[in-house]
This record gives C-alpha cells, sequence and structure tokens, in this order.
C-alpha cells in the first residue's frame, strides 16, 4: 500500500529551509563510469526512492541483470534504453541537509563538446572523470578547456576506478598533479582531486576505509561545502529589461516599473542609473522585490526597478550604473561553441540573443577554430560544424552593451539562432580567450589564460 | 586534495547569499517574464493541483502590481474532484482571471473520443488541449511539469517547442545555455513553458508553506470513502468505481497529486497541516507519481510516449 514509511534521519522544517541551491555538472568519457558515479551519489545521498529502485530492478533483473544496473536511473528515454545510449543533457536534483543540487548530467558521446558546454554554461562546479588506469586524456584535457573556457568556477578531479589499481596513492598523485598543471594553465580557478570508486562506493558520499592515505573530502562534502561565490565587490551591476509592469489601475495610476533579474552585481535606491543602448541617465527611486519594497538587491534576484525620471525604457534595453557602464558596439567578437548541426559559415544571417534583446546579425569572419585535445588553431576554417569551438567576428544591426565572459558570465554571453527556423545555432562568449591567434601569458597574473 | 589558486572567502552565510527557495522563485519569475516579453498568447495550465497553483502564485508576483498578461486554460476530464473544481472556479473569480476550459467529456459526447475500457481519463486529454491550443491560437503554454516528476521529464527544457501537432521530438530539442531561453517558434508551433522545472515535490511545499498558499483541502488528511485498485487507494464515484469485488472503505487520507479521479490514488496520512505534511514528504521513501499514479505504471515509457503525442 501506498503509505510513507520508515523516515530515515528526517530533517526539520527549519533544516530543509534554510538549504542554498548547488549547480553542478559532470563530465566524462563514455566508460570512465560516470552513470555509476551519478548513480551512487543519488543512491548512496538516499535520492533514490522506492518506486524508483524497484522500476530499476524489475529492468534489470528482466534482462538477466544480477544487480539493479544504477545507468538505468539517468536514461530517460526509450531510445537511451533501447541504444544503451545517452542523448543530451539531462537535470537531476537531490538534497542534504545543507544543500540542494541542481545536476546537468551530461552524456559523453559524440556530441560532447556541445552537450558540456550547455551544461556548464549555469554551472558553479564541474565534475571531471578520469579512469585511474588511463589517467590524463585527451578526452580528460578537453573536458578541462570547456570547463576553463566556460568559466566554470570549482573544478572536481574525480579520480575513479581506484579499486582497480590497488587504491595506491602514488596513481592518485600522478594524475593529480598532471591535470591540475594542465588546468590551472588553461585559468581553471580551483581544482580538488578526490581518488573514488563510484561502483564501490569509495570517497562518493561514504569516506573510504581503502584509502586511509587520503585525508581530503568525499565528492558530496565538497558538492556541501564548496564555496559559491557571491562576492559582489567587483562585480558590475546590469539589469537587462524584461518587461514594463504599467498596472493602469485606479489604484497604481503612475506605476511604470522595469522588470528583470538582476545579471550581475548588485543595485541601490538612490543610486545613478544610465540606460542602454539609449544613454539615458536617471536614478533609481525604488527596488520591488517581488511585493517587498527595498533598498537593495542584487544577482539573481528578480526585481522591479522604479526610475525617478520619466524616460523611454523597454524590453531589451540594459540598466547599469551609470559609473560602470559597459561600452555598446555593433562588432562583436567572441569565442564561440557551435551547437546546432548545420554549419555556421562566414556571410551567415543569423539573430543574437544577448540578456533580453534579440537583434539581426551577420558573421563576418571566423578567424580560427580551435581543437581542444591539444589547444591548436586552425586559421580561418571557413565554417564551424557541431562541437567546433572557434573564433567569431559578427557586425550586429544594433549596438549592444557588450560585457567581456570574464567580468561577466551573464551580460557577456549571446547565442546566435538562426532566422529561418529558430535553431539555436551557436553559444557566445564575449571577448579574448585562449582560442585567440596569439593568447598571451603573464606570469604574474594568476588568472592564467586571459578569455 | 589539491588545491590550487585564488578560492573565495565568501560562503553561505554570506548577505549576498540566496536561499535555494529564493533562487528557484528568481528563476521561474524570470521564465514568466520572458514569455510575457516574448509571445503573443501565452496561456497557463491550470487544474487546481499544487503545480499549477504555485505557477499562477508566482505568475502573480511576476506582474504585480499589474495583473498578469496571460489567460488560464483547464483541460476537464470530466472526472475531477469537487473540491478541486470548486477551488479552481474560487481562484479565477478572485484575481478576476479569464479560465478557457477543454472538455474531455464533451468530446466523449460528441463521439469523437471513446471512453476506455479501464475508465482512465488522463490519457485522454492530449487530443482537447491540443485543440485548444490550436483554436486559441495559443503560442505559449505553462505547465507545471517538474524535472524530478519523471525520467523523461529530467530530460525536458525549460522551453520546449512542439510542432504544429503539439509532438515532443527529444532528439530535436535546443540545448538551452545560460539563462537566454530561445523561444523562436514557425506559425502552428507553439513552445510549453515549464517554470518549476527545477523544483522538486519538497521544494513546492516548503514555497507553499512560506509563502502561505491556500490550498484545496483533499491536499490534507481527511475521512474518506475509499476503495483498492491496483495497490491504490481511488475515491468511488461516478467516474466507475468501486467495480464488483471491490470494496468501500472510510480510511484517513490525503493526496499528493490531483488529477483524474480515475488514476489518481491518495495515500494514508494524519497530516493534517502544512508542517506535517512537509515532515511526511521528506521521510517518505515513494515519488509523487510511484505513490498515486496509475498511468505513469502503464508501461516503462508512459510519460514520454504520451508527452511526444502532445501531453504536458
Amino acid at each position: 500500500m501506498t503509505s510513507t514509511t520508515e523516515p530515515t534521519e528526517p530533517l526539520s522544517v527549519e533544516q530543509l529551509s534554510a538549504t542554498t541551491l548547488l549547480r553542478f555538472a559532470t563530465a566524462g568519457s563514455v566508460d570512465d563510469g560516470k552513470s555509476t558515479l551519478v548513480g551512487r551519489l543519488l543512491h548512496d545521498s538516499k535520492s533514490v526512492l522506492t518506486d524508483q529502485l524497484e522500476a530499476v530492478e524489475r529492468v534489470s533483473a528482466s534482462r538477466g541483470q544480477d544487480a539493479p544496473d544504477l545507468a538505468l536511473l539517468t536514461d530517460g528515454l526509450r531510445a537511451e534504453r533501447e541504444q544503451g545510449i545517452t542523448i543530451d543533457v539531462a537535470y537531476r536534483y537531490f538534497a542534504t541537509a545543507r544543500r540542494r543540487f541542481i545536476l546537468a548530467d551530461t552524456p559523453g558521446h559524440v556530441q560532447y563538446t556541445r552537450n558540456m558546454v550547455t551544461g556548464a554554461s549555469t554551472a558553479d562546479l564541474a565534475v571531471v572523470l578520469v579512469d585511474a588506469r588511463n589517467g590524463v586524456i585527451e578526452q580528460t584535457r578537453r573536458h578541462a578547456a570547456v570547463a576553463a573556457l566556460l568559466r566554470v568556477p570549482h573544478v572536481v578531479l574525480a579520480v575513479n576506478k581506484m579499486d582497480l589499481v590497488e587504491y595506491k596513492e602514488s596513481v592518485f598523485a600522478a594524475i593529480a598533479e598532471e591535470f591540475t598543471a594542465y588546468a590551472s594553465e588553461l585559468g581553471v580557478p580551483e581544482i580538488t582531486a578526490i581518488p573514488i570508486s563510484a561502483l564501490a562506493g569509495d570517497n562518493v558520499v561514504d569516506a573510504s576505509a581503502n584509502m586511509d592515505w587520503y585525508g581530503g573530502p568525499t565528492v558530496l562534502e565538497h558538492l556541501e561545502t564548496v564555496p559559491v561565490s557571491h562576492d559582489l565587490g567587483h562585480c558590475h551591476a546590469r539589469l537587462p529589461v524584461q518587461y514594463v509592469i504599467r498596472p493602469q489601475t485606479a489604484e497604481h495610476p503612475d506605476y511604470r516599473g522595469y522588470a528583470g533579474q538582476i545579471a550581475a552585481g548588485s543595485f541601490r535606491v538612490g543610486e545613478s542609473v544610465t540606460v542602454l543602448p539609449s544613454g539615458r541617465t536617471t536614478k533609481v527611486a525604488g527596488i520591488d522585490l517581488l511585493g517587498k519594497q527595498v533598498d537593495v538587491a542584487w544577482t539573481p534576484q528578480s526585481v522591479t526597478l522604479l526610475l525617478e525620471d520619466d524616460i523611454d525604457v523597454s524590453r531589451g534595453d540594459l540598466i547599469v550604473p551609470s559609473k560602470d557602464a559597459p561600452p555598446t558596439t555593433q562588432d562583436v567578437e567572441a569565442t564561440v561553441c557551435h551547437v546546432a548541426d548545420q554549419p555556421l559559415t562566414v556571410g551567415h544571417r543569423v539573430l543574437l540573443k544577448h540578456g533580453t534583446r534579440t537583434v539581426k546579425a551577420i558573421v563576418k569572419d571566423i578567424p580560427s577554430r580551435l581543437t581542444l585535445d591539444d589547444l591548436s588553431l586552425h586559421p580561418h576554417p571557413g565554417q564551424l560544424v557541431a562541437n567546433d569551438i572557434g573564433r567569431v567576428k559578427i557586425r550586429a544591426a544594433e549596438p549592444l552593451p557588450l560585457d567581456s565572459y570574464a567580468d561577466s558570465r551573464r551580460t557577456g554571453a549571446f547565442i546566435l539562432i538562426d532566422p529561418a527556423d529558430g535553431t539555436t545555432l551557436t553559444a557566445g562568449m564575449v571577448g579574448e580567450s585562449f582560442a585567440a591567434p596569439q593568447p598571451v601569458k603573464d606570469e604574474g597574473d594568476d588568472d592564467g589564460w586571459d578569455f | 586534495m589539491t588545491t590550487v589558486a585564488s578560492v573565495s572567502e565568501e560562503t553561505d552565510s554570506s548577505p549576498y547569499a540566496l536561499s535555494h527557495l529564493d533562487a528557484l522563485e528568481s528563476e521561474a519569475v524570470h521564465i514568466f517574464r520572458e514569455v510575457a516579453g516574448e509571445f503573443e498568447r501565452p496561456v497557463i495550465l491550470f487544474s487546481g493541483g499544487k503545480d499549477s497553483i504555485v505557477m499562477l502564485h508566482l505568475a502573480l508576483k511576476a506582474f504585480a502590481p499589474a495583473a498578469i498578461p496571460f489567460t488560464l486554460l483547464h483541460v476537464d476530464t470530466g472526472h475531477n474532484f469537487p473540491e478541486v473544481l470548486e477551488y479552481r472556479d474560487r481562484t479565477v473569480e478572485k484575481h478576476g482571471l479569464r479560465l478557457h476550459i477543454a472538455s474531455v467529456q464533451d468530446y466523449i459526447d460528441r463521439g469523437v473520443l471513446r471512453e476506455r475500457p479501464d475508465g482512465t481519463r488522463n490519457p485522454l486529454q492530449t487530443v482537447p488541449l491540443t485543440e485548444k491550443i490550436q483554436s486559441e491560437r495559443f503560442d505559449a503554454v505553462f505547465g507545471g511539469g517538474r524535472r524530478d516528476e519523471e525520467k523523461a521529464r529530467a530530460k525536458e527544457r525549460v522551453f520546449s517547442l512542439r510542432d504544429e501537432f503539439s509532438q515532443w521530438d527529444p532528439r530535436r530539442q535546443r540545448p538551452e545555455l545560460w539563462q537566454l531561453y530561445n523561444g523562436r517558434h514557425a506559425p502552428g508551433e507553439h513552445v510549453r513553458v515549464f517554470p518549476l522545472s527545477n523544483w522538486t515535490e519538497l521544494d513546492v511545499w516548503q514555497y507553499i508553506a512560506r509563502e502561505g498558499i491556500e490550498l484545496p483541502d483533499i491536499y490534507f488528511a481527511h475521512e474518506r470513502e475509499v476503495f483498492q485498485r491496483s495497490n491504490m487507494w481511488l475515491t468511488a464515484g461516478e467516474w466507475g468505481g468501486p467495480k464488483d469485488g471491490e470494496t468501500v472503505e472510510k480510511r484517513l487520507v490525503r493526496y499528493r497529486t490531483v488529477g483524474d479521479m480515475s488514476c489518481t490514488g491518495a495515500v494514508d496520512s494524519d497530516a493534517t497541516t502544512l508542517d506535517a505534511v512537509i515532515a511526511e514528504i521528506a521521510a517518505s521513501r515513494l515519488t509523487e507519481r510511484g505513490a498515486t499514479r496509475a498511468d505513469d505504471k502503464m508501461s516503462e515509457a508512459a510519460m514520454e510516449d504520451r508527452k511526444r503525442e502532445g501531453y504536458f
């Protein structure tokens, strides 16, 4: 009968409400045990409920498997189960007393680059899996490069299958050292290496008795405690205007609010702000935080700004502090990842969506294509095909207030859309990157590569 | 543990850290406003169930103090709980909204749809829903679907393009990058939008408690005449139960989901308050759908197959 039974350490309502949210992505190649790791995280954190596990056990048994195949927890589509493949990114949810997690589960198949780019675009942390027997391989370097390109703040190197190398510290240390050197050079700000066995459960949720030489956190402990950056001190404040709220009712005859989600930094009542691209300046008269009036609001809060002067502001505009306005330009230079099956070519007419603004644009030049395996550059490839990463020069029909992606993951990002059929073609990151023709490395600057 | 380079000093105790509920709320509001800014004729699917109630609450907050720029649509199976219909109509009235109704019973009466032998009407909702979308020319349809409900839903985008037959093609999904949602669609196509994609059942309940949102009473423990079928407690009623051999008994139950009476089961519960419901859900070892929905148990891919046909 369907009843709620056997509470397993139930959390109090206060505990449940005090948690924060961590978004993370997993990356791994086909046989390195990513599905097992995800299954293990869900299973050992008691996020798999009885009916889900029963379904997995039923299907596993009907296929003649002895043990439940945890990968079945994550292969959600008919085609995936039939063909044993994973199509596209799936999102999964679990929680502990400390945090709620949104996991972008990215498949390790041929379409890896665009899938990992998709998952990493919103991730605070990426888990890169390697097989302890194989060490750092091309695919690992590719994952590190994508994490660096997308500026994922934290990277976890999970050295898996430690049970197959007799849990040797030397094997782990060598892989961790090689990966850390490579990823740091790419500009990955923080790297944490953890020796695990997803199959046996070592250091995933529970600390391993087989590796007493390891004094660090388990994967789950690290996910629970890694600081999500809320350092707004040096962030440029940005509010893309989504919608103008004008009730025009007897109660609110003159209310005119500019609604949007703060993309970066914070806004204060009384602050001088400029509306781009028009360049008109006024002051913040009030901030509505979903029904509550506040003096200050910050990313990623959805707010409504009220301005002192009745100036022309509409969807697509960007409100910024007057003292910290980005330049506007029609010429966009960016590193892009092409995500569609049809290629992107020089001369291609596209739509460019940046923040809440969508403008016509034309691809003027594709100066280079990057080979992620060895970070070599191919000049003037003529086109980018699915999963390619390259440099692109675009001319937009209207001026756009662009930040460098290095400064703001949100207002430095854009997508290109095919105007004919609406396909999302390309993910773009404004500014310099390691795909620049002659990347400059400044030894004294721990930012490493300058994106 | 190897840690290099700079580590932010900020932690979750930072005054700028949002609680997970605030983060989810902000994200959902952003999605509502994107749709309002980019589409001509959006509609919110509203059944009087908790997910659609939370959706409506978020929409009201997103556009306050103005009215929400959307109408509502209910696909009425003809086997809905009377308490829920009463709640639906009262809510529509209270907020001065316009409600469209697509009625499964109408389709059956006209002979367009045929009653299934098992009496389940959930799968019959697809045709009235998709025809209503076409006839009203809705271009964005908000659904309360959550990715944690079911593994086919885990693959669903926030903006999910549907073709002129309302079909979902999991292989033709657009990658969703950053918060840059792509709502482009051809005439006749529409986009299903899921603002609660990243919410779990527990988040929904915690949010209801935090915001003090009113729900239909059947979500709380009450005495009800039920009978057992397919390992679930179903409410006796004109829809077709109990049959011979099924006996009605009075039990203390509540509902975790609200849908068609023929396939939505009640759970044994003595949770009469929001706090008690939250404690019960947090301790439950069954998913919401596993506990109370018969239609998802029909086959391994039941949800995926229905979604492909145009189901929400």
